[in-house]
């Protein structure tokens, strides 16, 4: 299935655990210290950087571009250390979230509530993950190095439906 | 006395860091062939394949195979029979780690201080271990180590009377619970002995084993073998998918240890085996 961003989370009800998905449009990467400091400023009502409501978040810090292209190696990050900011970022409306590897329970639970997916990306495969992305500029946190928030344009950038809104979950269903 | 310049370990290191980062070798190509050979099911195929493509993709444009470029971890072996001139070596290892990283356009993953985290910039500190050798031995190791499988690593100061089923129960229970986060399909290094600092280095140097040139020890091999075959029937496949590639690898070192200790320690790594032993 093919999806472009901001996404509609009604077109999320057709989706299933193990199911590819093809994001086109502009995805956002937070890792764990742009988490923390998105979670202060919500606790404190100040502006975010971007607008979370339908938004994709993709756990990852990129390598740096070498001159003359357009980004460096940039593969998904181990989702379970966001686990604890993740109930209050789906509370902002954001429609998916990729990472890799095992979500909490809360945040499984949290997923349904919010009607939002989470999708694992190719570990260890950043060059790879990187050829599908158009443009990437700094949006928020440049102080913190690989771990600011990015802006990144996409065109079919293809990850697998770890979590769908009926509480599947394909790392547990084997 | 071998006499090696203090340049030449700069500019050495700054290439190995570049070229283990970026260029996949044979062996891990190889890796990838055979596991996808042997996978039945179509996902796990599927993933193998773009993983191989990604190695390919890494060097064709020397980018990195995986943007974590990890923790530089260097293994300085030397001889009391070898003169490093014009510089103290450690310095030159510190050079050569910060010309890579910063060259390589490689990503920068160190913090200064654990607490308050902020970036040194420039991926130093690498970690140094230093033995000292008789002769004019002189050798550098040097690997790039990952933190996504670094965290699912396991360190248990067992009871002898656990013995080796104890042992392989604690490998198969922490592969399990790491599951999909180290990147599988994974390399598994298991040290055993020594005491509670030296079984976690034990466990470091398995995972370079195959350019350790330790002398094959059956028995060894043995325990290696059914430890491995234990885990790729987990069924946690390329990524966590499935299939019967969990594990690459199983490398095991052992050393004595105090007679009321059995000291385990499990490093796990990831699929994007990244080390390097530069020979002077």
């Amino acid at each position: 299935m093919k999806l472009n961003t901001p996404i509609d989370k009604e077109k999320l009800k057709k989706l299933k655990s193990g199911d590819e998905l093809f994001i086109s449009g502009v995805i956002y990467t937070a890792r764990d210290s742009a988490h923390k400091l998105l979670i202060e400023k919500i606790n404190n009502n100040l502006p975010l950087p971007f607008d979370l409501n339908g938004a994709v978040i993709y756990y990852a810090g990129p390598s740096p571009t070498k001159p003359g292209n357009v980004v460096g190696s940039i593969g998904p990050t181990t989702s379970y250390r966001m686990d604890k900011y993740t109930p209050d970022i789906l509370k902002q409306g954001v429609a998916i979230l990729i990472g890799k590897g095992l979500r909490g329970l809360l945040v499984k639970e949290s997923l349904i509530e919010h009607s939002a997916i989470y999708c694992a990306a190719l570990g260890g495969a950043g060059a790879l993950m990187g050829s599908k992305i158009k443009k990437i500029t700094v949006v928020a946190f440049p102080e913190l190095g690989p771990e600011a928030i990015f802006k990144l344009e996409v065109e079919d950038f293809p990850v697998i439906v770890v979590n769908d809104l009926n509480g599947n979950d394909i790392y547990e269903c084997h | 006395m071998k006499k090696i310049s203090y340049n030449k370990i700069i500019n050495s290191i700054r290439d190995s860091i570049i070229e283990i980062n970026c260029v996949p070798s044979s062996e891990l190509l190889n890796k990838y062939v055979s596991a996808i050979e042997n996978e039945d099911n179509e996902l796990s195929k599927k993933v193998l394949r773009n993983l191989k493509e990604n190695a390919i993709i890494a060097q064709e444009n020397m980018i990195p195979i995986c943007q974590d470029t990890g923790t530089a971890v260097v293994f300085l072996n030397i001889g009391t029979e070898v003169v490093i001139e014009g510089g103290y070596i450690n310095e030159a290892i510190f050079e050569g780690v910060r010309l890579g990283y910063q060259e390589g356009y490689l990503r920068k993953s160190i913090v200064g201080n654990p607490i308050s985290r902020i970036n040194t910039g420039d991926n130093l500190p690498p970690i140094i271990h230093t033995n000292i050798l008789k002769g004019d031995i002189f050798n550098i190791i040097i690997l790039a180590k990952g933190a996504g499988s670094e965290n699912m690593s396991a360190l248990k100061m067992m009871s002898p009377s656990d013995g080796l089923e104890g042992i392989k129960n604690f490998v198969v229970q922490t592969v399990k619970n790491a599951g999909a986060n180290p990147c599988p399909p994974i390399t598994v290094g298991v040290g055993i002995g020594s005491n509670f600092e030296g079984v976690a280095l034990l466990a470091k140097r398995a995972l370079i084993k195959d350019i350790l040139d330790i002398p094959v020890d059956n028995s060894i091999t043995a325990i290696e073998t059914d430890i491995k075959n234990k885990l790729n029937s987990l069924n946690i496949g390329p990524q966590g998918f499935g299939g019967k590639t969990s594990v690459f690898d199983v490398a095991i070192l052992m050393e004595p240890c105090h007679i009321a200790s059995l000291p385990v320690a499990i490093n796990i790594n990831c699929h994007v085996i990244r080390h390097k032993k530069i020979i002077f």
